[in-house]
């Protein structure tokens, strides 16, 4: 828990910078996300730390895009971490949220919990609480690189037979806001089918992570069996890194994969 | 501009699965896991994580209806209330007590489900009482 960011957040507050704050809140032993709106009333603030550093991290992203929708022109403060950076700017990009009405007040993440995500950046560009620890470099995707083809197939299908089609890691992504989901549609994806269709269901996210998703890895925590969606993502990651140099989330740069122009022809 | 998250638990099946309720101004907008719970510890199935649908779905049954030929028919709560107890009645003497059944819901709160049970068992005089969990 992060009382420089408590301090700094009732000051924000106080000063009218912001509206409100997207945080999180101890209530009743449980951390919840919360909005805070009054500088006098930051009963329970918390940034997260119940069992370890950052133990509990909720898409605070997707609680403020739907504010942003509602109050289109208020300013919102926001908890980031070195991943939620990356959402928000990502989401800018991408339409879902406009910067200048969002303060991000940033906490560095420690290294227990940089080296369990194995996150490039463990930091945002500017926070106000925690050390900066250098980013981590990637193990569970050179693990499964170093298998040999075959074995890389069968640890993919054995992972995703165990799938429970719970939609868990897309409702969790901050990065998921499209009204009509790939994953949902009837053309893709058969419907009344456990474990869903392997390895499509599966890769066809995948690929709708390509050049979108930020690596917070709130969908390996939903998923209820364990699939190492992850590792799965950092995969496609690399392999747009390698042929666009392109990260998302570190720079205004957009995605090559964003392609909003004119409906391509029907042929 | 007042959006909290209420913590509490999925009503469907027995695992008891703790979930957050996002509501923004006194609206039902979004479910999320709830991470401190250690019986689902973040994770929801997809009925879950749909929990919330109930509550504000269009297709809620806000009226009494009576079907009468086919057709369902908007009537008073004392129409229904009497035709219902007056049917029961009936059917419960002309065939038994075994000839009714009832059907209660995971969707309903405890306190309405243990009435439904009551009457079934104390007034109709039958064990046929389920409930949607079991189906």
């Amino acid at each position: 828990m992060s009382e420089k960011i408590e301090g700094h957040v009732g000051e924000l507050l106080k000063q009218g910078k912001i509206r409100a704050f997207v945080g999180l809140k101890k209530e009743n032993g449980q951390i919840i996300p919360h909005l805070f709106t009054d500088a006098t009333d930051l009963d329970g603030f918390y940034t997260g730390d119940k069992d370890g550093i950052g133990a509990i991290r909720y898409p605070l992203n997707k609680v403020l895009v739907q504010m942003s929708q509602k109050y289109p022109d208020a300013i919102f403060g926001i908890l980031v971490r070195g991943c939620d950076e990356r959402g928000l700017k990502e989401l800018s990009k991408w339409n879902q949220l406009n910067p200048e009405f969002i303060v991000p007040v940033g906490l560095a993440c420690p290294k227990e919990l940089a080296e369990a995500c194995e996150c490039i950046k463990p930091y945002p560009d500017a926070f106000i609480d925690g050390e900066q620890v250098p980013g981590i470099s990637n193990k569970t995707v050179e693990k499964v690189n170093a298998l040999k083809i075959s074995d890389r197939f069968r640890y993919w299908m054995e992972n995703f037979s165990r799938c429970i089609k719970c939609y868990g890691c897309r409702n969790i992504c901050p990065m998921c806001f499209c009204n009509e989901c790939s994953l949902e549609d009837m053309a893709l994806i058969e419907t009344g089918r456990i474990p869903p269709e392997t390895p499509i269901f599966h890769l066809t996210r995948a690929v709708h992570m390509a050049g979108r998703c930020i690596d917070c890895g709130l969908c390996e925590e939903a998923c209820p069996v364990d699939i190492p969606l992850r590792t799965l993502y950092k995969k496609v990651a690399e392999i747009i890194e390698g042929h666009y140099s392109y990260r998302p989330g570190y720079d205004e740069k957009k995605s090559p994969l964003n392609i909003l122009g004119p409906r391509p022809e029907d042929n | 501009m007042n959006f909290r998250s209420v913590a509490t638990i999925c009503p469907y099946c027995g695992c008891g699965c703790g979930m957050i309720l996002e509501v923004l101004d006194g609206e039902l907008i979004g479910i999320l896991p709830n991470k401190s719970n250690p019986v689902n510890e973040g994770k929801l199935c997809i009925k879950g994580w749909n929990a919330h649908d109930f509550v504000i779905s269009s297709e809620r049954i806000s009226r009494p209806l009576i079907r009468r030929n086919d057709d369902l028919k908007e009537v008073s709560w004392e129409e229904a209330l009497d035709y219902t107890s007056s049917e029961l009645k009936r059917i419960r003497d002309q065939y038994g007590s075994d000839s009714i059944a009832f059907l209660s819901s995971a969707k309903c709160t405890n306190e309405e489900n243990y009435l439904l049970q009551k009457f079934a068992r104390a007034v109709i005089k039958t064990n046929n009482i389920d409930h949607c969990a079991r189906l």
